[in-house]
């Protein structure tokens, strides 16, 4: 079949033309994104190993995958536009309904791009799993979780010490979290320090994340927890180790205790307008919750009047430099 | 562009990979290629596909059965059923799908009086296994280890109940059945319908063998 | 207990005028619709010829209409989101968080459960019967109960506007928030009772359109000859046998939960929250290629029609659905990568997922095959398949990069994966089920649609999507995540404004839309279809009149080849004459009309309600009046009737006579342009 041989070498033809454009292409698009990542945007700015590490997964998969779209997006668009009735100089060929090695091509190219980031999918699993520990030289700090109904509360169980909304973590240092909810489901989540994770009652979750810099980076409850919901996020303070702990004796010096009486009092709806501290914790309070050993929440609905979210009760780290 | 009849001079599909050379005459081929299915066919194939739906509905409840046997809040495990109940259960089922397929050959002779008295029979020992199966829910219940007390008997309760709901909902068929044989006859679309249903009610028998399995005996052997 | 359960006056949402406004401007549109009707006494025309209707043609056009009804208020939710967000920075905007959160899960519900699924289950029943060749589906009654079952799910999403409130937990009620403990109110309630109606209602269809297209085609046409929409629709139902029912047992044990005390999901007692993700999701992503693979079939259709090429790879192309479809079944879990399963788990199943994107790719390339070398007629349908090619290959491209584990945990729950699914599910659904309206609205009612306001259409759909969505992957990098009734950063602020110029952009096209049937209404008569082949198509739904009568053919095609229709006509071309000659005509049997579906609906609709009150009394008069009405059904005798052969003849030789005319135009044409080439 002459018409199927000379459909072939069109398709070659038209596959070396499109190599040009798609390397220019890639590239326009790789500067668009470093462009994106250069000017502050959250998950695209990470602050601590694990964001560096999944935005590195994010642009490596995107770039794989741009120089296969785009080439086919602009060869669909070439197609419709050469293949036009008017087109004089299109060559027709109605019978070209089957080609063994177009057949071999269109399943090769999907399927090696998806061996290759079926690659990338599984060593990153692996490489990246919230349970699996940082390595560092320093011990991992840690720190226990509590979603609440609109607020977080971070129990610092070998310091002692709690804070409602806010979480001082030391720069450098691998934060291993093990995080529950007092009542329906969250997900915790601060994208300028990587993996978000769910927060369930009865059960605890396993993250570790760390924070390279000093800075303030906004973390948010990623899951629809009821009316509370839009207000129910915090910041994340990471400071030098010498402030943090700084911070820590001037916790354990005021502020008031959380124990079972004080937590039943945090169960119930509210959202904080501000954050605030527990000089001391009760040991075991979060095993208990975990344990159900202490009551759930009121839950998200029926809400107490005053509750409301007003917006703004928290403030982002844009306004804090 | 001469190319729609030189595409039929020589056969659009060179490699016969889906466009059929064109002879202009029909090719049987089976699969259906013979035209429609007569009714009685279409109506026992269509059939047949809502079943394999109901096992899948069943395949939830079972899969839900088997995540939660161990969430017994404090409460009893398997241990807490009564084997000779489930074997009178079992006998029952049975025999009713035995007497149901006597009631396939009564159909098949077209004798109205002993497909009823086989289309009674089948009722009678279903409806045996529901008071059974009643009186085994009762029993637990009163007990205390009602849906209720944990996630494992809430499982439990909910795979057996949602069989013991089909052969209800089968038990009114089957005297909406016995009802229509004997104003109706043995009418074609009569003859269908009862079709259906016998393979409904050996259906419910294959998933109760599948409940009998899992829950009684498998429970029995795990602690 | 009192009489009517739960309801009470305070159901009414007399102190919240935004609800209550809407809800009763609705319901008053829909009553002056009903006493108009019945004042220009049309009531017996739509009763005979429409509301019990068995006639898949019928039907088809209802489930479409209705879900053109249900996609104008889904889109009255997207709208009043767009805003809020617009709106809402540093203030409360003009939905509180109660309501905001019935908007987002009516939105979500009401455009899968009542726009996406009528719209493609709509075309399957205008057309799958044709394209195989045969006079209706399987069980023509048991269709017209799968329709109206879908209306009353549809009808008791819209009286929770009214009475009560809609669910708030998003378009998929997770526990346990949607327990009874978290959520008391009978949102839930309205949420899972209309989704079970309407989900019996598709799972009769599926086993309908399994047992059609299994068992009954034109003689002939065996597997490797049927239109690759009747292999995406065979395809889209079996995943409707396999998958529906997981979602009719889960809701089942979250009813049972909430209703009984049940403990599947509960937190206390043992229950285990993350099994109904698993369960809910083991029908929630099979539900997505239920949505796509008929889309798909669309394409496939439209763009070998209006390139003029038979579909290039068609075994490839029965390959990859029929991957598609066994692979949609493993792949659940990415829908929660970061619930804590292990990184293997994790790895696997975000393999798995990325695995689809082989057959979905090779479809994308083999349509572009089809149109290489082919002449390529940009009209209304063949614009929408290319905006869908184009959109799609990103939208595809972003789920895959979220199939990546790592990257998932980064992008899941925020505005990227929103932006992501409605970058796909308009790309292919709702543009493919606009390509089926404009390539198809001439075979249901025999004239073509204004191609002017089509192509306006299509370019304010086509800019809206990424206006409105461009801006949710950027925002969704930045952080936002989803339902978010308010919010303080102002980073976010100018994309959501965008966002909301993209809603304003995608009503225009609807009203573009809205305008096009207006306009080709009232123009009909120069746009008639009198052959009922508009588009010089290839299958065997052009083989009849358009509209087509009720029995579809006077004598089932024989059918010899792929692309039967098409065959016929070159023959046709090329002898100048039609190729089949006349038939001897016969009286036909067909199915005769049946109020059964809509009695059934209506039982369906008060037990749904009854249930979600609490009023059990009621509850068991529906049940009740459900079975009775299945056994007057079954009681009846003359359930068919018979078309005799004069009407048959008269309608079938009216085309006869319409196509030869065509015939011997294009003869003439041909030979003229023959001999001025010459």
């Amino acid at each position: 079949m002459p018409g199927l041989a000379a459909g072939d070498a069109a398709i070659d033809r038209k596959r070396s033309s499109a190599t040009a454009g798609k390397v220019g292409l890639l590239l326009l698009a790789l500067l668009v994104l470093s462009e994106l990542g250069g000017c502050g945007r959250a998950q695209l700015q990470p602050a601590g190993p694990v964001s560096a590490a999944e935005r590195e997964i994010l642009y490596d998969s995107l770039a794989i995958m741009l120089a296969i779209v785009v080439p086919t997006i602009l060869a669909i668009l070439g197609v419709v536009w050469w293949y036009r009735p008017s087109n004089r100089r299109a060559r027709r060929m109605p019978d070209f309904v089957y080609s063994g090695r177009v057949e071999l091509v269109v399943w090769s190219i999907p399927a090696l791009v998806v061996i290759f980031l079926g690659g990338i999918a599984w060593i990153g699993s692996h490489d990246l799993d919230p349970a699996k520990p940082l390595r560092s030289h320093h011990a991992p700090l840690d720190i226990q979780v509590v979603s609440l109904d609109w607020k977080w509360l971070f129990i610092y169980p070998k310091l002692g010490i709690a804070s409602v909304n806010r979480l001082v973590v030391p720069a450098g240092v691998p934060l291993h979290l093990t995080l529950t909810s007092a009542t329906v489901w969250n997900v915790f989540w601060v994208p300028q320090l990587g993996t978000m994770i769910y927060c369930m009652s009865g059960m605890a979750d396993n993250l570790y994340l760390e924070a390279s810099h000093r800075g303030v980076y906004y973390g948010e409850s990623a899951m629809i927890d009821g009316d509370g919901f839009p207000d129910m996020h915090f910041n994340t303070h990471a400071v030098s180790r010498d402030r943090f702990d700084a911070w820590v004796q001037a916790t354990r010096g005021s502020g008031p205790v959380l124990n079972e009486q004080t937590y039943r009092a945090l169960l119930r709806q509210s959202v904080p307008p501000h954050p605030y501290t527990y000089r001391s914790v009760q040991p075991g309070l979060f095993a208990d919750v975990v344990l159900l050993r202490l009551p759930p929440g009121h839950g998200p609905q029926g809400a107490v009047p005053g509750v409301h979210p007003i917006g703004g009760s928290n403030v982002h780290p844009a306004e804090l430099k | 562009m001469s190319a729609p009849s030189s595409a039929l001079r020589t056969g659009r599909d060179p490699y016969h990979l889906g466009h059929g050379p064109s002879t202009g005459a029909p090719e049987y081929t089976g699969h259906g290629g013979g035209g429609p299915a007569p009714k009685r066919i279409v109506v026992g194939y269509g059939f047949w596909i809502f079943i394999l739906s109901d096992v899948v509905l069943f395949s939830c409840f079972f899969a839900a059965y088997t995540v939660l046997i161990h969430a017994r809040n404090g409460g009893p495990g398997p241990a807490i059923f009564d084997l000779r109940n489930t074997a009178q259960e079992t006998a029952c089922l049975l025999l009713s799908s035995f007497s149901c397929g006597l009631a396939s050959l009564a159909v098949g002779r077209r004798s109205l009086l002993w497909t009823e008295v086989a289309l009674a029979v089948t009722g009678a020992f279903g409806l045996t296994f529901i008071m059974l199966e009643a009186h085994e829910f009762a029993g637990l219940v009163t007990r205390g280890y009602g849906p209720t007390h944990s996630a494992f008997l809430t499982a439990f309760f909910s795979l057996v109940g949602c069989h013991g709901a089909h052969v209800t909902a089968g038990l009114l068929w089957l005297g909406t059945m016995m009802a229509q044989f004997a104003a109706k006859g043995f009418k074609e679309n009569i003859r269908h319908r009862y079709l259906c249903f016998s393979l409904f009610w050996h259906a419910l028998d294959i998933i109760w063998i599948g409940i009998f399995t899992v829950v009684y005996l498998i429970g029995r052997i795990t602690p | 207990m009192t009489l009517l359960g739960k309801l009470t006056w305070q159901a009414f949402p007399l102190e919240e005028p935004l609800p209550l406004f809407s809800g009763l401007a609705v319901f008053l549109v829909l009553i002056a619709i009903l006493v108009w009707v019945w004042r220009k006494g049309h009531v017996p025309y739509l009763w005979r010829e429409w509301i019990t209707s068995v006639d898949h043609k019928r039907i088809g056009i209802m489930y479409f209409m209705l879900g053109s009804v249900m996609l104008l208020r889904g889109f009255i939710d997207a709208i009043m989101m767009r805003t809020q967000q617009a709106i809402a920075f540093r203030a409360p905007g003009f939905l509180p968080p109660s309501h905001f959160d019935q908007v987002f899960s009516a939105h979500g519900t009401i455009m899968i459960f009542f726009v996406a699924m009528p719209f493609m289950i709509g075309l399957m029943n205008l057309i799958v019967p044709l394209q195989l060749g045969v006079r209706d589906v399987a069980f023509p009654t048991l269709n017209s109960v799968s329709f109206w079952l879908t209306a009353a799910g549809a009808l008791l999403v819209n009286l929770s506007l009214l009475i009560g409130q809609f669910d708030r937990t998003g378009w998929l009620p997770y526990p346990p928030l949607s327990e009874l403990r978290y959520s008391p109110g009978v949102g839930v309630d309205y949420y899972c009772w209309a989704i079970q109606i309407s989900g019996i209602g598709t799972l009769m269809t599926g086993v309908n359109f399994v047992t059609t297209i299994l068992k009954l085609r034109a003689p002939g046409m065996h597997y490797t000859r049927m239109p690759m929409f009747c292999w995406t629709a065979l395809a889209a139902n079996l995943l409707i046998v396999a998958a529906f029912p997981v979602l009719t047992a889960t809701l089942g044990m979250l009813l049972l939960d909430r209703y009984v005390g049940f403990h599947f999901f509960t937190d206390t007692a043992g229950g285990n929250s993350m099994l109904f993700m698993n369960l809910i999701w083991a029908w929630g992503h099979p539900e997505v290629y239920i949505l796509a693979l008929p889309a798909f079939g669309i394409f496939s259709e439209v763009v070998s029609t209006f390139s003029s090429k038979p579909l290039f790879g068609y075994r490839s192309m029965i390959y990859a659905t029929m991957a598609i479809c066994i692979i949609s079944f493993m792949v659940w879990l990415h829908h929660f990568f970061t619930m804590g399963a292990g990184a293997t788990v994790n790895s696997i199943f975000g393999i798995a997922s990325m695995i689809i994107a082989i057959p979905t790719g090779v479809k994308i390339f083999n349509w572009l095959f089809t149109m290489y070398g082919g002449t390529v007629r940009l009209r209304t349908p063949m614009l929408w398949a290319i905006g869908f090619m184009v959109s799609f290959t990103i939208g595809g491209m972003t789920g895959v990069l979220m199939a990546v584990p790592p990257a998932d945990f980064q992008l899941h729950n925020s505005l990227f994966l929103v932006a992501h699914f409605h970058n796909v599910i308009i790309s292919a659904v709702v543009f493919g089920a606009f390509a089926g309206y404009t390539y198809w609205f001439p075979k249901a009612f025999g004239f073509v649609l204004d191609e002017r306001l089509g192509k306006w259409a299509f370019w304010l759909w086509n800019i809206g999507l990424w206006v409105a969505w461009g801006p949710g992957y950027i925002v969704g990098l930045e952080g936002m995540t989803r339902r978010l009734q308010s919010y303080d950063v102002a980073e976010w602020r100018p994309w959501l404004l965008v966002m909301a110029g993209g809603v304003v952009i995608i009503l225009l096209g609807i009203l573009a839309q809205i305008a096009q049937i207006v306009v080709s209404v009232r123009t009909r008569d120069r746009r008639r279809d009198l052959t009922g082949d508009p588009w010089d198509g290839r299958n065997l739904e052009w083989a009849t009149s358009s509209p087509p009568p009720a029995f579809n053919f006077a004598a089932l095609p024989n059918v010899a080849d792929q692309e039967p229709y098409w065959d016929m006509k070159t023959r046709a071309r090329e002898i100048g004459q039609l190729v089949r000659p006349e038939p001897r005509y016969e009286a036909i049997l067909m199915p005769r009309n049946s109020p059964t579906g809509f009695v059934t609906a209506f039982f369906a609709v008060v037990t749904g309600f009854a249930l979600i009150w609490h009023i059990w009394w009621l509850v068991i008069l529906g049940l009740v009046g459900s079975y009775a009405t299945f056994v007057v059904f079954a009681w009846r005798d003359h359930d068919e009737e018979l078309i005799p052969a004069e009407e048959v003849a008269r309608l079938d030789r009216a085309n006869r006579a319409a196509r030869t005319t065509r015939l011997q135009e294009r003869m003439a044409e041909r030979e003229s342009q023959q001999e001025s080439h010459e």
